[in-house]
């Protein structure tokens, strides 16, 4: 983990002439994105609903995962459900080492499905915490074979950097454990990797509803993935619509600029006439 | 002479990890004969990754060990 690059060819430039919120594109791997949601195709007992869903939300950029065929039920296709515009982004999930993860990417590219790969190293079942280590020389293989590597990572700064080094396109920590949906529980931290790591920052995992994922957006996360939270919602299509406001909501407050917060007390929004001392109700006194 | 417990044109491979006998010679055969449309797997043949247009051209012999993989949802 020597060399440090950044990879991904550039994005196309966005003219001038667009007004800003349509100008604000996120770069991954050479392809410019407008929304900055991305989305999960596990645990949907209907995989025919996912172009519901991804019309839904506008999401561009959706995930899966790759298994032994079973050969006495081989059952559907789920490419066959993932509209044609989206990027796939196949993962690693299943790997608990990093030549596993290496050899689950190449199955992947090997099906058709692009360059693009979520490595997910986890030897960890309870809590599904990823390994590292072994996801930092995973990425460090997979981006010298030409993928684009978006590695899902425990935030922690260090290992960000490695990621860096090792090529990474993007980081995508988690907020909460995978499946969780309890949310931006480690917003300490990937607010650090925020303001450290010259990538984007994807917040994976464990956001639970729309309002965790506007908080990430809202903190300058770069995006987020979400799957669980849509899955296991009751009406999934209109919670994918509600994550996608979120997300939108969220960038667009980060972009605004967040006002400042105060350490303690109070600060009237409505002008005070007068100085110190003055009665609060005094212009009804000075208008008599 | 001890009758074959299989016809003799039968083989035995491995398949996922799992004992299978098939009388199909070739690759695109077994994946015909299991309802495996060849667009949507993935075929690791004794270690080595094939490329899809590999997959029409592979011959099978007695022994050979086949990862059948496929795309599933996941987050």
């Amino acid at each position: 983990m020597s060399s440090s690059k950044v990879s991904g060819a550039a994005c196309a430039a966005v003219s001038a002439s667009v007004p800003p919120e349509s100008a604000d594109t996120l770069c991954i791997g050479g392809r410019t994105l407008r929304s900055r949601l991305f989305i999960g195709t596990g645990k949907f007992g209907d995989e025919s609903s996912l172009p519901r869903i991804a019309a839904a939300c506008g999401a561009e950029v959706i995930t899966v995962a790759l298994r032994r065929a079973d050969l006495s039920a081989p059952g559907g296709n789920i490419l066959s459900h993932v509209p044609e515009h989206m990027q796939l982004l196949p993962n690693t999930s299943g790997a608990r080492t990093a030549d596993e993860a290496v050899r689950i990417a190449r199955l992947a590219r090997a099906g058709g499905v692009g360059n693009w790969i979520k490595i997910e190293v986890i030897a960890d079942s309870r809590n599904l915490l990823p390994d590292g280590y072994a996801t930092a020389k995973a990425t460090e293989v997979l981006a010298r074979e030409g993928f684009v590597v978006l590695p899902y990572m425990n935030p922690d700064l260090y290992v960000a950097r490695d990621l860096v080094n090792a090529g990474a396109a993007a980081v995508m920590p988690l907020g909460a454990p995978i499946g969780s949906n309890r949310g931006l529980q480690t917003r300490e931290m990937i607010r650090i990797l925020i303001e450290e790591i010259p990538l984007p920052i994807i917040v994976d995992a464990g956001l639970g509803v729309p309002s965790h994922a506007c908080e990430a957006m809202e903190m300058g996360a770069a995006a987020c993935l979400v799957n669980t939270a849509i899955a296991t919602a009751g009406d999934p299509p209109a919670m994918a619509a509600a994550f996608g406001e979120a997300v939108r909501a969220g960038r667009r407050a980060f972009l605004a600029g967040t006002g400042r917060v105060l350490g303690s007390g109070g600060e009237a929004s409505s002008p005070l006439s007068g100085g110190l001392g003055e009665s609060l109700t005094g212009f009804l006194e000075e208008s008599a | 002479m001890r009758t074959p417990e299989y016809p003799p044109s039968q083989i035995f491979l491995t398949v996922n990890g799992k004992p299978l006998a098939t009388s199909s010679a070739t690759l695109a055969g077994l994946l015909a004969e299991l309802s495996l449309a060849q667009e949507t797997v993935v075929v690791e043949h004794n270690g080595r990754l094939l490329s899809q247009e590999a997959i029409a051209g592979t011959a099978l012999a007695a022994g050979d060990v086949l990862e059948l993989i496929r795309f599933v949802g996941g987050g």
